[in-house]
């Protein structure tokens, strides 16, 4: 049990260690980790990066993650909601560049719809089924 | 309803189906390139600082003097572009004009980078707060695009180009007029 949790521990030190030399050395954009100084555009700000996937690390929404590129990323959001632009325009202007990829929320289209339409059904579905059950017994 | 009526094994064969589904896409590897959605489309406006001495910084128009060029997005803090650099020497001496644009990086790292890999850049950009690197769509360093002499965005190599990639590179600056 102790090997093994040496073990663990020197795979992690390894995987940040390899993870650490590949960083850059600069500090954080202005906007990265401050926040605006109107609450409202903050909260905003602050809604938009929760549903804006880093790039780099892919799991984890920009609001999430520390990685130098999210950090970019926030300045952008922050910024641009500081200049006036509305998180639907700046969420436009990230997906021209990255494809639907870059968002979380996922936009009602040609390719989407069968995600909104498909639960409608099975529901109409299940309760179209039970009615007859239930109706057969009554 | 008879027991050895397809019906009965259908809820069976949907739960195998979901098993298989969720099992084949567990197992197959994840895409983890990101690709660019500019590929056809103008260069943002941007213009970027010098990031190193000896070379002039990078505006987009530029990019917009009726030469194809290569835009490497590159950083010293980054192995991979250490691993490129002979490749992207090679691509110079075949006359191809490579612009840099240097992602969060200080000059003093710019420059021991140059001096040790060698500089085949004409220019080189500051883009201390990744905005071109955003501003084209790409995710990571290095990247390299292929821009046509009118500004437009032709090609998106993705990671270290390799001495493999030399060749096709060439072939698609020549498709973008070179």
């Amino acid at each position: 049990m102790r090997l093994l949790s040496a073990l663990c521990l020197a795979i992690s030190l390894l995987l940040s260690g390899a993870a650490l030399s590949a960083q850059d050395s600069m500090p954080p954009a202005p906007y990265a980790y401050r926040q605006l100084d109107d609450p409202d555009k903050e909260a905003e700000a602050k809604a938009l990066m929760e549903t804006l996937r880093c790039l780099k690390c892919q799991g984890q929404s920009i609001a999430d993650s520390d990685a130098p590129m999210a950090g970019d990323m926030r300045h952008q959001v922050r910024t641009r909601i500081e200049a006036g632009e509305s998180p639907d325009e700046i969420r436009d202007w990230l997906v021209e560049r990255y494809g639907d990829y870059v968002s979380f929320a996922p936009r009602f289209d040609g390719a989407t719809w069968p995600l909104f339409a498909l639960p409608v059904v099975i529901v109409a579905l299940a309760l179209g089924l039970l009615w007859r059950r239930l109706g057969r017994r009554g | 309803m008879t027991r050895g009526g397809w019906k009965f094994w259908l809820p069976l064969a949907l739960f195998a189906f979901f098993v298989a589904l969720v099992g084949t896409q567990l197992l197959s590897p994840a895409q983890r390139e990101v690709e660019s959605a500019m590929i056809g489309k103008p260069l943002p406006q941007f213009v970027l600082a010098a990031a190193s001495p000896d070379r002039p910084g990078v505006a987009a128009v530029d990019l917009k003097d009726g030469k194809p060029r290569l835009l490497n997005i590159w950083a010293s803090w980054c192995i991979p572009c250490a691993a490129e650099a002979p490749q992207l020497e090679a691509l110079q001496k075949q006359g191809v004009d490579i612009v840099g644009v240097a992602i969060r990086d200080r000059p003093e790292d710019v420059a021991a980078f140059l001096a040790r890999y060698g500089n085949p850049y004409s220019r080189i950009g500051a883009d201390n707060l990744s905005e071109v690197q955003l501003g084209i769509g790409s995710s990571g360093v290095p990247e390299t695009f292929i821009v046509d002499g009118k500004g437009v965005i032709r090609y998106q190599h993705i990671g270290d180009i390799r001495p493999e990639h030399v060749p096709m590179l060439l072939e698609k600056l020549r498709e973008a007029g070179a």
